[in-house]
């Protein structure tokens, strides 16, 4: 019955939200800034469930998520930049012939393989962050829990060095980054506008990730998280399951980072600084460190209120004749750092803790409200 | 490359490890005690940029100077206060993650009140006076540098050698529960601990933004992520591995950025973080740990 | 006559100066309690770690039902020890991590108990399930492995079951009380599905009474899982009652062998209790 009751729930949500797309797809003109927040938070909030797949779950301190997004951004921008644009992004030292013969044979492909192929380039990308996540985990994954994270952090700012290095302009283009990256495609012959393919792409990957979260493997991940030793004693190789959980981890960031070369159509290797995962951090802590759905939920409202609603923070405001104070440039992230704090603080479980969501405890929260309320009466 | 030259890029790669080594102290004294990385510290460096800068648009030199390291340490022991020490019981990751909380907040705070345009750092005129030594011509600052580094570093191992809150610290360091339950004082070691280390990154500060000549809100990430290596390098907790770790970094760095491999200059460091912690968790200097089951 | 399951020749540990096991041999025979005792401090843990592969021996050998699962045969300082089989070579090693000595069908528990304790009684003893699990990742992932998985989920609970913990199945297991979880830990320690169990200290902080319930459970599981028990005890009582066969360790070094008779009576065991007592 409650069950039924529960899935009942959630299929209807998941239709609104589809009908709302579409019709926010039917209306985007009028829609800009709304379309825009809630792809880059659907991006995001891959990223910062593949981030809580090893921090929150196995317990594994990584702070390397920028590096595999760039990783899958790069890849990923590559591989789709149109042939007749490549002259035009790669201006100053020529694009290497690998490449170009590459997007020939592409372009001359029949149009199945072309429309299928910006989600060929997302997999590839998401491969060559797990081939790369599994030879460096070798290395790194062996290291306790601060030196992991030091490690990371070091192995994306190697990542970034290389793509911006002089000695592989004719691939990344050095310094002066990728530009004139398409935007998402249309999925289904047209049947799925692009401004869906985001939604559906992570819808995907986070579903996968929530499989695995709940099967054996994703227990003993757990056990990890808890106990290392006692999870060895138990007979788990730790080294095989970090090494699974940072595989999938970085795999799903690079997928996202390919993603977010395609929304932000233009990428350079800056974009994927230390910054960046501290921004994915800040979004994974907020939301509850052990909870998918606080990730994306926190994802959301952070992507949201940092793009949109908080800007005001921004502008200086005034009442009357009296300006406010404060109010000017910076000032938002001022707040946003505050709120961090606040929440390491004072309020550590994060929005969701550890639970994820559900629909039993969120209508038995509200009876207890209405309960109270007329008890109060 | 002639002699000269590799000899005068010598002479800024020592000069530049001198100020990654007042850094690193900051890095290895924190980590011996606390446990943690202080992510927030390569920021407190960044922030006694802006305070010199602020100091010596209003007071003669040697009062700007002693300000800013009043007002780096005072933030450095605030730091701790607030962020790290209701945390102490916590779990590992979440005093790391305050720690990058505060790196964050120091950024966006300084970008709101400074703005992210790089702001000029004001010269001493004493300190950027040209010597020449033979062939090889270098300012005061690049010759103080490392000289300094040393006669610190030797006053501060006779603090920590010789006294007793040196003795409480080295204690502490060693087994913190223990130490706390012989009626140390945890606390104030712990403060001591980063006043000290905010003390000398007040100074590195100061003598590398005088080489660099501009402060943003994001100099002290790299300069300071570079310091912890260095500080892992030398062995975690060690004094002395943490002052040679950042002369190696420092000169190393100068001569990749010589050698025209100036976007692989951060990237080596970490490299050299990773190959030494495969090779030799401990650092050059550190004592093995095992870990009790 | 019952074969030996368990052997250690030679085992050495030393952690810098101080050596905590001194040229350990000990047999376990298959089917039989064994215990390890000695005073605090004896290296009696030390022992259970280099057993279990948390520890490699810095000298010796370790095998186990007919693999050497941990081998020491360092170059020269400590040859006089220990010469291994290998008098040919130099040098020579056989390290394995404590999951793959579990695998192989040894488990144990801890002194100071190490459940998962964010999770649930039963995930624990799920988890204690997954080093056997033949599905990969991704098959696990789909749930391709539905009968497996379903036998995992009836195991775990007949084992909760046996252990009567099946009442508390859905709670944390840091929720219950002190001497359950020692249960807890020892049913996880069971779903590994071991021949030879090492209890670390089982009675630890455990009242008289508690102590005795805990004698029989392991007598209990015992014959149930035909399993040959290994313990470290630090309280006499308890050894006593049950063990077929006593080691007696007191800095690092064996000093008595046999029944509880007759260690109880040895003068050796009674001076490292008691202490010598001064003229």
């Amino acid at each position: 019955m409650r069950i039924k009751r529960n899935t009942l729930l959630t299929t209807t949500v998941f239709a609104l939200l589809v009908v709302f797309l579409y019709w926010l797809s039917a209306n985007r003109m009028q829609n800009g800034m709304l379309v825009s927040v809630l792809q880059k938070g659907v991006i995001f909030a891959l990223v910062a469930v593949s981030m809580n797949l090893l921090n929150g779950f196995t317990g594994l301190f990584s702070l390397g998520q920028a590096g595999f997004m760039s990783i899958g951004a790069y890849t990923t921008a590559i591989l789709i930049i149109p042939v007749k644009s490549l002259d035009g992004v790669y201006y100053m030292n020529g694009v290497h012939p690998g490449i170009r013969a590459l997007k020939m044979v592409v372009a001359d492909s029949p149009a199945f393989v072309q429309s299928i192929f910006p989600f060929v380039a997302l997999l590839l990308g998401g491969l060559l962050a797990a081939g790369i996540a599994a030879i460096v985990g070798v290395a790194v994954l062996r290291l306790k829990s601060d030196y992991l994270a030091i490690a990371t952090l070091g192995l994306s700012e190697i990542v970034r060095a290389i793509f911006s290095s002089p000695q592989f302009d004719q691939i990344t283009n050095g310094s002066y980054g990728l530009n004139k990256i398409p935007t998402f495609p249309e999925m289904a012959w047209g049947l799925i506008p692009s401004l869906l393919t985001p939604f559906i792409v992570v819808g995907f990957c986070v579903v996968f990730i929530l499989l695995l979260i709940n099967s054996s493997y994703g227990r003993a991940f757990k056990a990890i998280r808890e106990d290392e030793i006692a999870a060895e004693a138990m007979g788990i190789n730790l080294y095989k399951h970090k090494s699974m959980s940072f595989v999938v981890s970085s795999f799903f960031s690079a997928v996202a980072g390919g993603l977010l070369a395609m929304y932000m159509r233009s990428i350079e290797a800056k974009t994927f600084s230390i910054t960046m995962t501290y921004d994915i951090l800040l979004i994974v802590v907020i939301g509850g460190i052990g909870s998918v759905t606080g990730s994306i939920l926190s994802a959301f409202l952070v992507t949201i209120a940092k793009e949109w609603w908080l800007r005001f923070f921004d502008q200086p405001l005034f009442f009357g004749g009296w300006q406010v104070p404060l109010f000017r440039t910076g000032f938002r992230m001022v707040i946003f750092s505050i709120l961090l704090m606040v929440v390491v603080l004072i309020y550590r479980k994060g929005l969701m803790g550890s639970t994820e969501f559900s629909w039993d405890r969120l209508i038995g929260r509200f009876r207890r409200t209405k309960n109270s309320e007329g008890g109060a009466a | 490359m002639s002699m000269t030259t590799i000899l005068q890029h010598c002479l800024t790669g020592i000069s530049l490890g001198g100020a990654y080594a007042l850094i690193a102290i900051g890095y290895t004294l924190v980590y011996g005690i606390l446990r943690l990385i202080n992510f927030a510290h390569g920021d407190i460096f960044m922030m006694a940029g802006y305070f010199m800068i602020f100091a010596l648009a209003s007071f003669p030199w040697p009062v700007a100077i002693i300000i800013t390291l009043v007002v780096t340490t005072v933030m450095g022991i605030g730091i701790e206060r607030f962020a790290y020490k209701p945390l102490r019981n916590a779990p590992r990751m979440s005093i790391m993650i305050s720690a990058i909380g505060v790196s964050y907040l120091l950024q966006n705070l300084s970008t709101y009140l400074f703005t992210a345009i790089p702001r000029g750092y004001p010269e001493l005129p004493y300190l950027k006076k040209i010597y020449q030594i033979g062939e090889l011509s270098a300012s005061f600052v690049t010759i103080l540098t490392p000289i300094l580094t040393i006669v610190l570093v030797f006053v501060l191992m006779i603090l920590v050698n010789k006294t007793k809150t040196g003795m409480a610290m080295r204690a502490t360091s060693k087994d913190f529960e223990t130490a706390k339950l012989m009626g140390i004082n945890i606390n104030r070691v712990v403060s001591v601990t980063f006043a000290i280390g905010s003390l000398l990154a007040g100074i590195g500060s100061i003598l590398y933004f005088t080489d660099r000549m501009s402060v943003t809100p994001f100099s002290g990430t790299l300069p300071g992520l570079k310091c912890f290596v260095a500080a892992v390098f030398g062995g975690i907790g060690n004094i002395p591995g943490a002052v040679v770790g950042g002369f190696f970094i420092g000169i190393v760095e100068t001569l990749l950025v010589a050698l025209g491999y100036s976007t692989f200059s951060d990237a080596f460091t970490f490299l050299l973080l990773i190959i030494m912690l495969l090779v030799k968790p401990t650092g050059l200097f550190g004592e093995k740990n095992v870990e009790k089951v | 006559m019952s074969t030996i399951l368990l052997k250690t020749e030679h085992v050495t540990m030393q952690f810098g100066g101080v050596v905590a096991v001194d040229d350990l041999n000990i047999e376990i025979p298959e089917g039989k309690i064994t215990a390890l005792i000695g005073p605090n401090g004896a290296g009696k843990t030390t022992a259970f770690n280099v057993i279990t592969g948390g520890y490699q021996a810095t000298n010796g050998r370790v095998t186990f039902d007919g693999h050497v699962i941990g081998e020491n045969y360092p170059r020269s300082k400590m040859k006089k020890i220990y010469n291994g089989t290998y008098k040919t070579l130099n040098e020579h090693q056989v390290i394995n991590t404590p999951d793959k000595i579990t695998r192989l069908g040894m488990a144990r528990t801890f002194q100071n108990i190490r459940l998962f304790k964010d999770l649930t009684v039963f995930e624990n003893v799920l988890i204690a399930m997954h080093g056997h699990i033949k599905a990969g990742m991704l098959r696990s992932t789909f749930k391709l492995n539905k009968e497996e998985e379903l036998m995992m989920n009836q195991e775990a609970d007949k084992l909760l079951h046996s252990v009567n913990l099946h009442m508390h199945r859905d709670e944390k297991s840091s929720s219950l009380p002190y001497g359950m979880q020692r249960k807890l830990e020892i049913a996880r320690a069971l779903a590994t599905g071991p021949k030879l169990l090492l209890l670390d200290e089982p009675a630890a902080g455990m009242n008289p009474k508690e102590t005795e319930e805990l004698a029989l459970f392991i007598q209990e599981i015992k014959e149930t899982f035909s399993l040959t028990v290994f313990l470290i005890e630090h309280h006499m009582d308890l050894v006593m009652d049950i063990s077929d066969k006593i080691y007696v360790l007191d800095y690092g070094k064996t000093i008595a062998l046999g029944t509880a008779n007759e260690v109880q009576n040895d003068p050796a065991v009674i001076r490292a209790y008691l202490g010598v007592e001064e003229a």
